[in-house]
């Protein structure tokens, strides 16, 4: 009878490795979902070379710009809430994780103002002004709308996930012994910044 | 049992330090793809960026991701992982590239 | 008290939750591979239905039993409901849920919780998938692969449909995860990867193609649907898109999806020839490492797909070399089951039929494949019904009799009780010859120059298509007489006792029948090999000295 209680034991027993490992499994299907809209944009690149730059001068380099800087300085903010809590510092991660929502909060203001000039000068799916230009620079909106969304929408929920994650530092859910949540919303975070890494200089900067 | 307890946990000692120090390169990296690409390099122009943004996500997934202190199966399913994504560019651009 | 609470099957255990929710709502990987079975055999049946009156249309030229729309809706309903709702999980997804935890020693997968997610977004996919149907606008007519531009033209109801396939692919990526991390992390203490039985290494192969490749047509389709909503310029020729280029992305996952479908079918082979040969399996590691060759090598040959849509010849030559590759792991395969059965003590029960059944089948089709991949011959076949006829050797006659051979195979472990083994060879050789007499005359008249897809035809390709039609009904009798073989053996009031009938020397033949909620009272500690049959080294010696 004790035996199967010590097995039965050792089932619940956690397996914090076997979590991390689901969540990179689940960030390479991320990772391959932006794949495959890269790949789209590198054919079309290479078809609409001369298109593709003329259209990018629409783009406003200084807020890709400054958004670059507030996405890499909120994975800091992240991962220094990651080292935090496991000093066992609870303050101190929730101000982190607080730090890192407003600095997603921030970018997706950005984002909005960047679209929404966008939007203003007649540039949108569809708009009469943007049929008129040439197919390439219809297919560079086309994917900047799709790309820039799609990944709005991951940094959407990525303050969602980690705004869970600060109730959970709150409640002691999330503590310096077990603190694989935060990690995999961290490891979540660190992605949606590496495809900005990538989106940023393929349509920020090709001028 | 004593070995998965040892595997809870990423590296040993965390540090603020490190993680500051890889920001501070990653913002520099940005400094400096921003600055070249008002420069016309002609072809390489593209190279050059996509360089940087590599460089950039390297550090990413190995220090803030933790990567460097994960056991080997997880290097090699970031490696699986990629050579799926270059297999598909090359064999893509085998259509694209030629005639 | 406490050995009889350990052994209350997953049938009859009370849990949380009762009636309909013990079920819909358990965790119990074994009652999940139930549900996705009794899910995937439903959509099992619309689809033959619907290739029924496929086939009946076609018995003569002219419209016969339906006009020309209902017949395009039908063929793309036949292929969504078949490939995305039978064949990919039929596998995986039911026997895998059900065995991999049992085959290497662990009482659940990894994510339980998970695993139930997955399901309810099959069903949430496959509830898309029929809703499109009865909307109004009719169900999609552009065939499964949803070609451009035509998906972004019909005025059917695509939408839905493309986003049913897109909940399918998550739902597929989620079993593809448990899978590799249950593998991974929870083998029992010495069960090494080369001690896994190979329908585990099978699936682990599976499982990676599930991960990566299947986000590429998640993305695709969901381009697709933006384009089609916002009518933002993705892939539309009109905005200066490129429909080859959509049909790269589809057949980057399409083709890997086709592994998918394959290789646990394969592994389930690989399971039963040895226990049926009793006789060690040839060559573990190299059938081991050939399911993660043709994983590899499955990513590769996509645009094989192509040949005629005007690619760069070099690109041509590549893919049709790599598709030629792939045929080595399938063959290493092949060779390896022949080499197993050769002087094993053969015993022809029913699942060894299906699984022999398979070979055949899955030989033709196969090298049916290597024709069409050489690039000439291509441009003749292309789009005739000798593609038609290639696939269905491979997909139904390969992964569905291997899905059959699983059921014949495990029925006595998962339910406790036992079918007339008569009646199952009867039906499987009702069910060979129906396959075989509705699927080659389709080799013939593609060669001859019959169009796939078409709903009429010219007086000359009639006496193809009536044996095939006569084909599909033989081919239905033989389904009846499975299935109803089986109902009656579910229904029967008497048990089947023997925990090992086939005298098979994997885990799953040491739990009770129909195993208990966490499988194992005690967990095993594993010191052999998986088809380690005693006598394997006299039998080979013996006749030979």
């Amino acid at each position: 009878m004790s035996v199967v209680a010590e097995h039965i034991s050792e089932h619940v027993h956690r397996d914090d490795l076997g979590s991390r490992m689901g969540i990179w499994l689940f960030l390479f299907t991320e990772l391959v979902l932006f794949g495959g809209m890269f790949l789209v944009y590198a054919v079309y690149r290479f078809t609409y070379q001369q298109e593709f730059h003329v259209a990018a001068k629409e783009l406003n380099t200084l807020i890709g710009t400054l958004n670059t800087l507030i996405l890499l300085t909120s994975s800091l903010t992240m991962v220094l809430a990651i080292v935090a809590i496991r000093k066992d510092n609870k303050f101190l991660s929730i101000f982190f994780q607080v730090i890192t929502i407003f600095l997603a909060f921030g970018f997706m203001v950005n984002k909005y103002f960047e679209w929404m000039a966008k939007i203003h000068h007649g540039i949108y799916p569809g708009s009469e002004t943007l049929l008129a230009k040439g197919n390439g620079e219809i297919l560079f909106f086309g994917l900047y709308y799709v790309m820039t969304g799609l990944h709005g929408l991951h940094v959407l929920i990525g303050m969602v996930l980690i705004g869970v994650m600060t109730r959970f530092t709150m409640k002691g859910t999330v503590n310096s012994d077990k603190y694989i949540h935060l990690e995999a919303a961290g490891l979540y975070w660190h992605l949606v910044d590496i495809i900005w890494i990538f989106l940023f200089p393929l349509f920020y900067l090709i001028t | 049992m004593n070995e998965d307890h040892l595997q809870h946990t990423i590296e040993h000692k965390p540090t603020y330090g490190i993680y500051i120090l890889v920001w501070l390169v990653l913002l520099m990296l940005t400094g400096v793809t921003v600055a070249v690409a008002g420069i016309n390099f002609g072809n390489i122009t593209v190279a050059t960026a996509l360089t940087i943004a590599i460089v950039k996500s390297y550090l990413v997934l190995t220090f803030f991701m933790h990567l460097k202190a994960e056991t080997a199966t997880f290097k090699l399913f970031v490696g699986v992982a990629l050579l799926f994504l270059l297999i598909s560019i090359a064999l893509l651009f085998s259509d694209y590239s030629f005639l | 008290m406490h050995d009889k609470e350990q052994s209350v099957s997953y049938l009859d255990y009370k849990g949380k939750h009762s009636g309909i929710f013990a079920w819909i709502l358990s965790t119990d990987h074994k009652r999940i591979g139930l549900l996705y079975l009794m899910a995937s055999l439903l959509f099992f049946a619309v689809g033959v239905t619907f290739g029924f009156l496929m086939r009946l249309e076609l018995i003569a030229p002219g419209r016969t039993i339906m006009d020309a729309q209902t017949y395009n809706s039908l063929f793309t309903l036949h292929g969504i409901i078949m490939i995305f709702l039978f064949v990919i999980p039929g596998l995986p997804a039911v026997f895998g849920n059900f065995f991999l935890p049992i085959l290497i020693g662990a009482k659940d997968v990894a994510f339980p919780r998970l695993n139930l997610l997955s399901w309810w977004l099959y069903v949430l996919g496959a509830l898309l998938a029929v809703i499109s149907v009865f909307l109004p606008g009719g169900p999609a007519d552009t065939g499964w692969t949803f070609y451009i531009p035509y998906s972004i033209r019909s005025t059917t109801n695509v939408m839905p449909a493309l986003i049913a396939a897109f909940i399918l692919g998550f739902s597929s990526i989620l079993t593809g995860l448990n899978f590799i991390v249950t593998i991974h992390r929870m083998r029992a203490p010495g069960m090494t990867f080369f001690k896994m039985p190979l329908f585990a290494w099978s699936l682990y192969a599976t499982a990676w193609v599930q991960i990566l490749a299947t986000p590429i047509i998640g993305i695709t389709l969901l381009l697709v649907t933006i384009e089609r909503m916002f009518g933002v310029g993705l892939f539309d020729p009109a905005l200066g898109g490129d429909p080859v280029l959509y049909q790269h992305l589809f057949w980057i996952y399409s083709h890997p999806a086709v592994y998918i479908m394959i290789l646990p079918a394969m592994g389930v082979v690989t399971e039963i020839i040895p226990v049926f040969s009793h006789r060690t399996i040839f060559g573990y590691k190299f059938i081991a490492f050939s399911s993660c060759a043709i994983a590899l090598f499955g990513s590769m040959v996509w645009a094989h797909h192509m040949f005629t849509v005007g690619m760069s010849e070099t690109a041509q030559v590549i893919f049709s070399l790599l598709t030629f590759l792939v045929a080595i792991p399938s063959a290493i395969k092949v060779f390896n089951w022949v080499a197993t059965l050769y002087k094993g003590s053969i015993s022809t029960d029913a699942p060894l039929l299906y699984a022999l059944g398979f070979i055949f089948l899955f030989s033709i089709g196969g090298f049916t494949g290597l024709i069409q991949g050489a690039l000439s011959v291509n441009m003749h076949i292309h789009d005739t019904s000798f593609i038609v006829a290639h696939f269905h050797y491979v997909m139904f006659g390969g992964t569905g009799f291997g899905i059959f051979a699983a059921m014949h195979y495990w029925f006595p472990k998962m339910f406790g009780k036992m079918y007339n083994m008569k009646t199952a060879k009867v039906g499987f050789w009702t069910l060979f010859v129906g396959f075989n007499t509705l699927y080659f005359p389709m080799f013939v008249m593609g060669w001859l120059g019959m169009p796939r897809r078409y709903f009429d035809y010219l007086p000359e390709f009639q006496i193809y298509h009536f044996i095939s039609t006569i084909g599909s009904w033989i081919l239905i009798v033989g389904l009846i007489i499975m299935f109803t073989n089986f109902i009656k053996a579910l229904r029967s009031k008497t048990s089947y006792t023997n925990i090992n009938p086939w005298s098979g020397e994997t885990l799953e033949w040491t739990v009770p029948n129909k195993p208990p909620l966490e499988n194992f009272e005690v967990i095993p500690t594993i010191t052999a090999g998986p088809y380690e049959y005693k006598d394997n080294d006299e039998i080979l010696t013996k006749e030979d000295n």
